[in-house]
């Protein structure tokens, strides 16, 4: 009897373990397949007309066709270059910024409601102010979307530096560095996790703001614009197309600065 | 009274010296016209009730903490001027994880502009006096907490300090490691004849490590007694069953007890 129980006991283990590989290297698939799935199930449901929801496929055979023969990767270049500039201004100018503010707290509290009522204001919310002072030129989308990240970077930094640990600071002191050793040594260091967050979110902000001003201030390349023609001149197809373009550019960035938080700050959370 | 007959410890010069001491928080009085002398070359080891002032007090000691009033001199000189080796509680929050151990070790020499072949040159005479093996190459949260705290010891001692302080240096370690660390701290200790203040909250380990226990009071703090225990060196945990051990420790539990009582 124990003889014949234990085969019938190990059979679900041995059927997890035979299941468990390949489940395993799907899973991070089925949620990108379910969703074309739900897709292509609209379309085939006629719940939605067509001229307003393309099928999955033809969306995608439309957009390999519009990156390889069409203009949506030179839109998509523009796009890419406007977020870069962007994002290159906020942090350059930021993270010295931040973390200069952050190693004095009595400066930073002066300006701490500046910077948090500016971060909270909807970015998108600065764009008629910033048509005013810099017109509908291209330098306009990447000074509003430079603000915005600047912001952030700024925050995030200076909080870094602020709340670095007490303890290696009295280390450092103890050890007989300077100030200036200090800082280049334990602020800096210390401040980066947080300057990362700052980046991160910066990057993807600049992304955001980029699209939306080329949606609404005067433009005619980039993905927003795109966007924005597609519904106004009901080419659907191309619309949907460029929202996956710009949706794939935002998360390659992302994955690219989670590489680079990764490898760069690798004692975080030890 | 005749001098013959004052305890040995008033005899010797004292190294470290504060006279005066103040130092409140928040209108909360810890230490007020606070006078202790330490001997040099000794191994002095603070116990008392919690929230004492034991850090505080170390941590003005060693120049880390301001006071509001009096003096402190390490070797007749402020001590602002004295090299100053400190190792704190938790090695994690005081080792640098961005730099590998052995840049930690050498942090210190760095600062003071020492070239790399001599701190190199200076890190290997550490390891081989104390017969310390340890992987520098790697970064400090790779190593066990032990090792860690063994390498906040070295950077401590890297650059030939007058005093060593130590807070508590064991009380993040499982029983093992404390065992291997303070074993090694003694190696440290027995090779260099370095001044030594340790903090500790064990009544045995603050004996067993001591030439000088210092007993402190609730706050206001006052110095109890500064009890000579000159039990030779090496010592092994035998000596806790060794008569003149277990009469300290009783004398001191003693105080301990009564000053609770207060
Ligand atoms: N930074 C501080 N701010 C306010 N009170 C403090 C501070 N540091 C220590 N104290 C107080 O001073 C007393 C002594 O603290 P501490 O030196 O840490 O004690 P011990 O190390 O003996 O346990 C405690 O009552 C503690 O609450
Ligand atoms: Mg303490």
């Amino acid at each position: 009897m124990n003889v014949a129980t234990r085969p019938a006991e190990r059979a679900p283990a041995l059927a997890a373990t035979r299941l468990r590989l390949p489940v395993g290297v799907l899973l991070p698939v089925i949620g990108p397949l379910a969703f074309l799935a739900l897709w292509q199930a609209v379309c085939s449901a006629h719940v939605v007309r067509e001229v307003l929801l393309p099928t999955p496929f033809a969306t995608l055979a439309y957009m390999v066709d519009a990156l390889v023969h069409g203009t949506m990767a030179s839109d998509a270049f523009v796009t890419v270059t406007r977020t870069l500039l962007a994002f290159a201004f906020g942090a350059i100018v930021g993270v010295p910024l931040g973390v200069a503010l952050g190693s004095n707290a009595r400066v930073y509290r002066s300006v701490e409601f500046l910077i948090d009522f500016f971060r909270s204001t909807p970015a998108s919310a600065l764009i008629p102010l910033f048509i005013l002072f810099f017109g509908i030129s291209d330098a306009n989308k990447i000074a509003i979307a430079g603000f915005s990240v600047l912001l952030i970077v700024t925050f995030n930094s200076a909080y870094g530096v602020m709340n670095a640990r007490k303890t290696r600071i009295l280390a450092a002191k103890v050890m007989g560095a300077s100030s200036v050793q200090v800082f280049r040594d334990v602020l800096l260091y210390e401040s980066l996790p947080q300057t990362f967050v700052g980046l991160r979110n910066g990057i993807s902000t600049a992304l955001v703001i980029v699209v939306v001003a080329e949606m609404f201030i005067g433009s005619d390349q980039g993905l927003g614009h795109r966007i924005i023609e597609g519904e106004q001149v009901l080419q659907v197809t191309d619309m949907y197309a460029s929202i996956i373009v710009a949706g794939i550019i935002g998360y390659l960035l992302n994955v690219v600065f989670m590489l680079i938080d990764t490898r760069l700050i690798h004692w975080s959370g030890k | 009274m005749i001098a013959g007959l004052e305890p040995t410890v008033a005899l010797e010069e004292p190294f470290i010296r504060v006279r005066g001491l103040d130092k409140s928080f928040g209108g909360r009085t810890v230490f007020a016209g606070f006078d202790l002398d330490l001997p040099r070359g000794k191994l002095t080891t603070i116990f008392g009730p919690n929230g004492c002032g034991k850090s505080t007090l170390i941590n003005m000691l060693s120049g880390l903490l301001r006071f509001d009033a009096g003096d402190v001199e390490i070797g007749g000189r402020d001590v602002r001027s004295a090299r100053i080796g400190y190792v704190f509680q938790n090695y994690r929050e005081s080792l640098f994880p961005w730099m590998r151990a052995r840049e930690n070790v050498e942090y210190p020499l760095r600062v003071r502009g020492v070239p790399r072949a001599k701190r190199r040159e200076r890190i290997d005479e550490l390891l081989a006096s104390f017969e310390i093996t340890l992987d520098l190459s790697r970064h400090t949260y790779e190593l066990s907490g032990g090792q860690q705290q063994l390498v906040a010891i070295l950077r401590a001692l890297v650059a030939d300090p007058e005093v060593l302080f130590l807070d508590e240096p064991f009380s993040a370690l499982d029983y093992e490691m404390t065992l291997y660390v303070r074993d090694k701290l003694q190696t440290v200790f027995l090779e260099t004849g370095l001044t030594t203040v340790l903090v500790s909250h064990d009544l045995e380990e603050a004996v067993y490590l001591a030439d000088r226990i210092l007993l402190l009071s609730k706050p206001p703090t006052r110095v109890v007694e500064l009890i000579a225990y000159d039990t030779l060196r090496p010592r092994t945990t035998e000596i806790m069953a060794d008569a003149r051990f277990v009469a300290t420790k009783q004398h001191a539990l003693d105080l301990f007890r009564a000053e609770m009582q207060r």
